[in-house]
């Protein structure tokens, strides 16, 4: 029953599936993690961006270049989505947290709804050279589709990582949520720093576009499936702890693997849920975040 | 001699790495008017929010009349008998001021009704003119007050008033003041938490001052006042 | 007070009596059919209110417990051939419990992850529903619903009656909260949880209760639709619309009150029952979308505020 073939298949699958996540769950990690702003649109951003790749992809170019390609677009939404978001809430002197849920709720129905208008319903798929064989490695099979965006996964999060902890304007991102005074002082506006830093998450959804479209066909409606993963990932990693979001997606993704594997492939939208709720039950501030 | 109202034993409270209160050992004895002093992030606040149970202590342990409290919820310690003001005063939007106060009066048994008694206590505090008015609309020192008023309409033994004052005019802080004063001539205690020197030093019976999440005085007013240590937190070296 | 009472219960009286006469004075089915889905609505946007607009607490997944009501009565019905009212019951207790597990686990720490737990919810339960053969899977399953009874003229009539009932019960039950201790209690934390809690007001307990009864509304609004549509799919149980509705028409009716979502329902589902007529469904998703973000950015507090009916601040 327990053939290793499978488990170890089934462990690799899950941390490349992990990274993949990862990837999808940085843009969130940026603003709700540490702006602050529960962006619940993000993982439809990403379906957007998958969907940008695609048509890109329909005129011959390859998904890694479409998404590069797609960096400015997807930060200038970014910035005008900021924009809206700031215009309807500071307006009233501060967000109201619930409020600004479900503006971004409606928003994410209305992308996906002009996705489906623009698409259709069906499943898109990319096809590229490389995605459809698979590198052999022993007893265990890695599907390049899983391979290539999962390599990309690291590279995005180190390098927004980088810039986050080491550049004058990503240690700017990192403050303004508490520090807003302080920033100001120093003569940043925060509202531009805030506007940069979603423009800059909202960037990284068009790559994790990429790697989603790689790994496996997508229709309109795909965020919704991806909501649990990658808020238990930005969670559970406790808030502003991007390089913990990687190590939780991929306990997601290969818990995900093994449920796959060993019980139903159908049963998989729900272990990051669960594992959510398990973990909100067990420790509340996330396993890496400060405690409240 | 009677049980102190509160008691706190080496109470640590800490955030990640940080401490933010501790260790604290405090008594305030039954109907004591204590002052507490010290500088923006001492701890003042953490330690009023160890006592009311917002925060549960890392260390050590809170007693209410004897009682270990620690670790009981903070809804249960007001139901007790610890009442609270907040800094930046918190009214319950979208109530009127009458409102307002009969929600503590839910949980908080006092004798008669609780309309009779929410009237009775806005009269007090002068904010009978102001019953059926949105809490919204008041005035700065209208909120204060209403802040009071819902402390004590469920006939706490203790109050803590967290800067209460700050923000007042002096005719207005003469208010407030009297507020504090009449309450405590019916036997609460009152922990006052002030920046405002001169009205800490008039109200308080004993005076502590914080630094730096430690209690590093503690006095009668003058006493306080000429404490080198208190100058030095206060004025520098 | 009393006197507001009184008048609630005769205006209860008189829809009822309405409600049982209407099927004998009009004759077009199609009647029934769109009326059954104003009152689903009715019921649902009153349901989600009790959380949502009294306590402040907002759930994104009304479907989810919407399309486990739909499922356990349409299996309660199939498999034990337990009378309807019963089913309604046993979704209500359900969706109570529902309720009580996804507060508790998420609502000691902030709203916000019990809101976007909620959004979780819904997918969940869809895949559970899939994966169970016995309900049908994706392809679904059909219901074959009972006869109706001697006093009612047709089985869309007496689909209709027994949601009016629902739809009366459940905005009864939202009145009677709003203005007991309970709803005093809840305005208070959703005006400051913080300084509710030091007054001495069970903030965790009181919010469990409101999930209760929010779930508790929201899966007996979905235990009579087996029967009124024959057929039932995890798509249509769980389905978006539901979803969004529940939150657009307390939005737009206004939230502190029950009046404002029974308002916001009769207006949006009309509207909306007209319109599927000449639009498709996903247009229908994109208009009450982008109603909702209107109404969010500009008028938080809903039409009942827009009127004046209650002069307040939306929570902050």
């Amino acid at each position: 029953m327990l053939s290793i073939d499978i488990l170890l298949n089934a462990i690799v699958t899950g941390i490349l599936l992990g990274s993949v996540y990862a990837s999808l769950a940085l843009g969130l990690g940026i603003t709700f993690g540490i702006l602050h702003i529960p962006n619940i649109a993000h993982p439809t951003l990403v379906v957007a961006g998958a969907f940008f790749v695609y048509t890109l992809a329909q005129w011959g170019l390859d998904p890694i270049v479409a998404a590069v390609i797609g960096l400015v677009p997807f930060y200038l939404l970014g910035v005008v989505l900021y924009a809206f978001y700031s215009a309807v809430f500071e307006r009233k002197g501060g967000a109201n947290v619930l409020q600004s849920l479900t503006l971004f709720f409606g928003l994410s129905l209305v992308i996906e709804i002009l996705l489906s208008l623009g698409f259709g319903s069906e499943l898109k798929s990319v096809s590229v050279s490389y995605i459809g064989s698979s590198l052999k490695l022993g007893v265990l099979t890695v599907p390049y589709r899983l391979l290539i965006p999962a390599l990309l996964a690291p590279v995005t999060i180190a390098a927004v990582w980088f810039y986050l902890s080491r550049t004058n304007s990503g240690t700017a991102i990192r403050a303004v949520a508490h520090e807003e005074r302080a920033l100001s002082i120093a003569g940043l506006n925060p509202a531009s720093v805030k506007r940069h830093a979603f423009g800059i998450a909202t960037a990284t959804a068009v790559i994790a576009g990429a790697a989603l479209i790689m790994v496996g066909p997508i229709e309109p409606f795909a965020g919704r499936y991806q909501i649990g993963r990658v808020f238990a990932i930005v969670v559970l990693a406790g808030m502003g702890s991007i390089p913990g979001s990687l190590v939780i997606a991929i306990i997601i993704g290969i818990a995900e693997a093994l449920v796959s594997s060993y019980l139903n492939p159908s049963w998989s939208p729900g272990v990051a849920f669960a594992i959510l709720l398990l973990g909100l039950a067990l420790r509340p501030q996330g396993l890496f975040g400060a405690a409240r | 001699m009677t049980e102190p109202v509160l008691s706190l034993k080496g109470v640590e409270k800490l955030f990640g790495s940080f401490r933010a209160l501790g260790p604290v050992d405090l008594v305030v004895g039954a109907g004591e008017r204590l002052g507490i002093i010290g500088p923006n992030g001492s701890g003042k606040t953490t330690l009023i929010n160890c006592i009311t149970g917002v925060y549960q202590p890392d260390k050590g342990s809170v007693y209410f009349e004897g009682r270990d409290i620690s670790h009981l919820q903070a809804h249960k310690r007001a139901r007790m008998g610890i009442a609270r003001s907040f800094q930046i005063p918190r009214p319950f939007t979208g109530m009127t001021v009458f409102e307002n106060l009969l929600v503590p009066l839910d949980y908080c048994h006092v004798e008669g009704s609780k309309q009779e008694r929410a009237r009775a206590v806005l009269a007090s505090v002068g904010l009978s003119g102001r019953s059926s008015d949105p809490s919204e609309k008041l005035t700065q020192l209208e909120l204060r007050k209403l802040e009071l008023a819902r402390a004590l309409v469920g006939n706490p033994k203790v109050l803590i008033a967290d800067e209460a004052m700050a923000g007042l005019s002096e005719e207005e802080i003469d208010e407030v003041l009297a507020i504090l004063l009449a309450l405590n001539r019916s036997g609460v205690a009152v922990i006052m938490i002030e920046h405002i020197m001169h009205a800490v030093m008039r109200f308080s019976q004993r005076v502590v001052c914080f630094e730096t999440g430690r209690l590093i005085a503690a006095g009668t007013s003058s006493e306080i006042a000429e404490n080198p240590l208190v100058q030095k937190v206060y004025f520098g070296e | 007070m009393r006197k507001n009472s009184l008048v609630f219960l005769a205006g209860i009286v008189i829809v009822l009596a309405l409600g049982f006469l209407m099927p004998w004075l009009l004759r077009n089915p199609f009647y029934f059919f769109a009326g059954y889905v104003v009152l689903q609505y009715v019921t649902i946007a009153t349901g989600w209110n009790i959380l949502g607009g009294y306590a402040g607490y907002i759930n994104f997944g009304a479907a989810g417990f919407f399309g486990a009501g739909v499922y356990l009565s349409a299996f309660l019905f199939t498999t034990f051939g337990l009378p309807l009212p019963l089913c309604i019951l046993a979704a209500a207790i359900v969706g109570a419990i529902l309720g009580v597990l996804m507060g508790y686990l998420t609502l000691r720490i902030q709203g916000v992850y019990f809101a976007i737990a909620t959004l979780g919810l819904v997918v969940v339960l869809e895949t559970i529903v899939h994966n169970i053969s016995g309900l049908g899977g994706a392809s679904g399953m059909a219901v074959y619903g009972p006869r109706p009874p001697a006093w009612s003229p047709g089985p869309s009539q007496y689909n209709f009656t027994v949601m009016l009932v629902i739809a009366v019960v459940s905005v009864a039950l939202a009145r009677w909260v709003e203005i007991s201790w309970i709803g005093r209690g809840l305005r208070a934390v959703r005006a400051s949880e913080d300084a509710a809690e030091c007054s001495g007001v069970p903030t965790l307990r009181l919010k469990l209760v409101a999930c209760a009864l929010s779930g508790a509304v929201l899966a007996a609004a979905g235990a009579p639709y087996p029967f009124y549509t024959s057929f039932v799919e995890p798509v249509t149980a769980f389905s978006l619309i539901i979803g969004l509705n529940a939150i657009a028409m307390p939005l737009i009716g206004g939230t502190r009150t029950w009046v404002g979502p029974v308002i916001g329902a009769l207006l949006l589902a009309s509207v909306q029952q007209i319109a599927t007529v000449t639009i498709s469904s996903e247009l229908n998703i994109l208009f009450v979308g982008a109603v909702l973000i209107a109404f969010v950015a500009f008028a938080p507090g809903g039409i009942s505020d827009l009127f004046g009916r209650n002069k307040g601040r939306a929570r902050s």
